[in-house]
């Protein structure tokens, strides 16, 4: 791999990277370059911090300690810590539902005015699901009783969680022989730091299989939640074109970068973008207007329903900055580096925070509430318009990389543009893989990481599938990646794809990598492939289907609990670098082996994008062998 | 009497954490794969040929100090051991030692270990293949410093 030693694949990435050595300011990967070497017992995971008996460290070669203070060895201190990752990731995921979930609640009481049903199918779907009875009731009514239900979960301490029954009996079953069907939102995350706590749990095979428990309650939980609550008080995405990339910032134009993960100020934000007054103000200070552009997964939010171009992935936030053309970033939660209040002095940039739980010292917070939120936006806009005056136009240089894409297909959409409005299937998906002409289906989901060059992982591994007929769906940065490579564009990826993969696609009319969401939006991929075993011909579990997941350039907690659930829930995935485990053999063999046993999924670490691709493509062929269908149409 | 400029590893007791990143990053230099994850699982599990100690409240990592008169190259009665005066390291010749360790009971500063696996005792070579020593870049303080010197060449 001769691209090993470079930062960034992408153009535009590269231009900005130079402009930050020019401009003599620190980015990621200057400050990953000063942390080289890394801790070895960190990365192994072998390190801990729980009690103040230690800090305790397992020698991994065998010489010195290889019990803590306590008596735990690297089985126990291993579990232990990646239960721990498992939580916080879980935690960040049902956090964001929540706050969904309360949103939807203050709308549905008429609190928030600046918000509406947009979705009253969805709201009916999810109502059922949630035993509501729906005829003849109002929709404000019944979001409010759905509202409340979700956020019931959160803090339910016994029996299931309501979505877990939308997985396939087989799948549910497993999950109840084993017992790690998650009783409450809340409740699973409190219970991985109750059990991690000094000398609680120490069987480490016992503390994973609660960790799946959290993960399940995360994905088919508070993900799920955030998922389907903002489809209905959004609106649910459809198909729609856009553009990606630092080229989206325009010279003429006040920019404003939404940074984060949840939707519901930016969605406002983008409406409150249109206001005559503030384009008034805009054009008298000689802005053409406001250029709205996201960051992260708040722009796949608002890509998926609302067209918004993106800017960039999770290693373009600061680059964004270096452009000098952004007048306002504004974040919310998760993903958002520590580094950006220092490189926004660095430029004219104003950093706004916006959620009391993320807060960045010297910055300006102007707090985010729903009952006020177009209020909130104008306010935040109107600062940007203003600090349009402070803009050094010498020192503006935008990288003019845009690429076009299609995004925002969901787990309802997809079988009603291949089906036809009136008769929704699966069964052209599900006959294309028993026929032959798809080999199966590959969610290439997860961050970036400096780690790895920016994403060389993600395009590489994506053209490596479809070349081998497995159609691919992407969220988060991963889809961020992939539509800056094009592969978002039908016409481009379809020069990469297999044979059968382009007659499938071409037939029915998708795509073949849809972009299905944020990171909270992996989600709709557990509904996709509930809804193709439902479908039929492809076995009784989710852990029966040829399908595969990855995340090749992982770097956070919420990838660990999403590699989890998917595993949990019977899919194999791989993770590029490896996760903090292989200080211990038993658990390293726990989770890449014995797991498959368990509940049909398991991991494998590989960072080389064209190997771990190839071993989904392995995985994909071992199912289709077990479930006997025919061989690949066009090998 | 000719001088020659030499490097030597020096520590900074009141930088060392007793983090242990310089064992883990030595046992990697010394293994067959250079990386750490692949190091755990060769054959012949590699082991850090440097130590952090503790004494009092300070810490301080230890390894061959690579003496220009070294005991153990007088009391090595295999001639494993030899004084290399133009790179100032004790070489260890692994074909021809015994392990009768000797070397491990006269170092004055409990340098060397060994290695009853191997029957050969462990000790620091400097990575004297490379630019230099793999410690040397993994102390995250600054606590290992290579400091050139002046020595005598005429002893």
């Amino acid at each position: 791999m001769d691209k090993m030693n470079i930062k960034s694949v992408d153009a535009a990435s590269q231009k900005m990277i130079e402009k930050a050595k020019v401009d003599n300011v620190e980015i990621v990967w200057d400050r990953y370059d000063i942390m080289q070497p890394q801790c070895g017992f960190g990365q192994l995971g072998i390190c801990c911090r729980i009690c103040n008996m230690g800090p305790c460290r397992i020698d991994p070669f065998g010489e010195g300690a290889q019990k803590g203070v306590c008596g735990a060895n690297a089985d126990t201190i291993v579990a232990r810590n990646l239960l721990r990752m498992i939580a916080t990731g879980a935690a960040a995921h049902s956090d964001h539902g929540r706050d969904i979930a309360e949103a939807l609640l203050l709308a549905s009481e008429g609190k928030a005015h600046d918000y509406s049903i947009s979705n009253p199918d969805k709201l009916r779907e999810i109502a059922l699901i949630y035993g509501i009875k729906v005829e003849g009731r109002a929709d404000l009514e019944l979001a409010r009783e759905v509202a409340l239900r979700a956020l019931a979960e959160f803090g339910q301490q016994a029996e299931e969680l309501r979505f877990v029954s939308r997985a396939p009996e087989k799948t549910q079953e497993t999950w109840r022989r084993l017992g790690i069907v998650p009783r409450g939102i809340d409740r699973e995350v409190v219970e991985c730091l109750h059990r991690t706590h000094m000398g609680v749990d120490n069987d480490y095979k016992n503390i994973i299989l609660h960790g799946l428990r959290t993960a399940l309650s995360d994905g088919w939980g508070g993900s799920m939640i955030a998922t389907e609550l903002s489809d209905i008080l959004l609106g649910s995405p459809q198909p729609i074109r856009s553009k990606v990339n630092l080229g989206v910032l325009k010279e003429d134009y006040v920019n404003v970068v939404v940074h984060g993960h949840e939707p519901t100020l930016s969605e406002v934000v983008v409406q409150a973008s249109q206001d005559p007054e503030l384009l008034k103000l805009a054009r008298e200070k000689g802005a053409q207007g406001i250029n709205i552009v996201g960051m992260c997964c708040t722009a796949n939010e608002i890509l998926m329903r609302k067209g918004i171009h993106v800017a960039g992935n999770f290693l373009q936030q600061e680059l964004a900055i270096l452009t000098g053309a952004v007048e306002l970033m504004m974040v919310d939660v998760q993903c958002i580096m520590p580094a950006l209040a220092g490189l926004a002095s660095c430029f004219h940039t104003e950093l706004i925070t916006t959620s009391p739980k993320a807060k960045f010292p010297g910055v300006t917070h102007i707090e985010f509430s729903p009952q006020r939120a177009l209020e909130i936006s104008k306010s935040i806009l109107k600062r940007a318009v203003d600090n349009f005056d402070n803009r050094n136009k010498a020192r503006v240089s935008i990288p003019e990389e845009t690429m076009d894409l299609i995004a925002g297909f969901t787990a309802e959409d997809i079988p009603k543009i291949i089906g036809g409005r009136y008769r929704s299937t699966w069964k052209p998906v599900n006959d294309g893989i028993i026929s032959g002409r798809l080999r199966g289906i590959a969610g290439v989901v997860g961050c970036n990481n400096p780690n790895i060059p920016h994403d060389l992982g993600h395009t590489t591994m994506v053209k490596e599938l479809l070349r081998n007929d497995v159609l691919v769906v992407v969220t988060g940065c991963s889809a961020i990646a992939n539509a800056k490579a094009g592969l978002l564009a039908p016409e481009s990826a379809f020069e990469s794809a297999g044979r059968g993969l382009r007659e499938i696609c071409e037939a029915v009319g998708i795509p073949p990598v849809l972009h299905v969401g944020s990171c909270v939006d992996n989600s709709r991929i557990l509904i996709a492939c509930s809804k193709i075993v439902e479908e039929g011909g492809l076995g009784k579990g989710i852990s029966d289907l040829p399908v595969a997941g990855a995340a090749p350039e992982w770097m956070s907690e919420k990838a660990v609990s999403i590699g989890f659930y998917f595993v949990a829930s019977g899919v194999f995935t791989v993770f590029g670098t490896p996760q903090p485990v292989l200080g211990s053999q038993n658990v390293t063999d726990f989770i890449t082996d014995e797991l498959e046993e368990i509940v049909g999924g398991k991991f494998a670490f590989e960072a080389d994008p064209i190997k771990a691709a190839q071993l989904m493509i392995k995985h994909i062929d071992k199912k289709r062998k077990e479930l006997r269908l025919n061989p690949m149409m066009y090998q | 009497m000719p001088h020659k400029k030499i490097k030597r590893l020096y520590y900074d007791v009141s930088k060392c954490l007793a983090c242990r990143s310089c064992e883990i990053a030595c046992a990697v230099a010394h293994s067959q794969s250079k990386d750490l994850f692949k190091a755990l699982k060769e054959e012949k599990v590699p082991l850090p040929r440097k130590k952090v100690y503790k004494s009092g409240d300070k810490n301080f990592p230890l390894s061959c100090r690579h003496c220009q008169d070294a005991p153990c190259v007088d009391a090595c009665m295999a001639n494993a051991l030899v004084y290399d005066k133009e790179k100032g390291i004790v070489l260890h010749d692994e074909s021809r030692c015994v392990g009768c360790w000797m070397c491990v009971m006269v170092c004055p500063y409990g340098a060397i270990r060994p290695n009853l696996k191997t029957k050969i005792p462990i000790r620091c070579d400097k990575c004297k293949d490379e630019q230099e020593p793999a410690c040397l870049a993994a102390c995250p303080t600054g606590a290992i410093i290579l400091q050139d010197v002046e020595e005598d060449q005429g002893a």
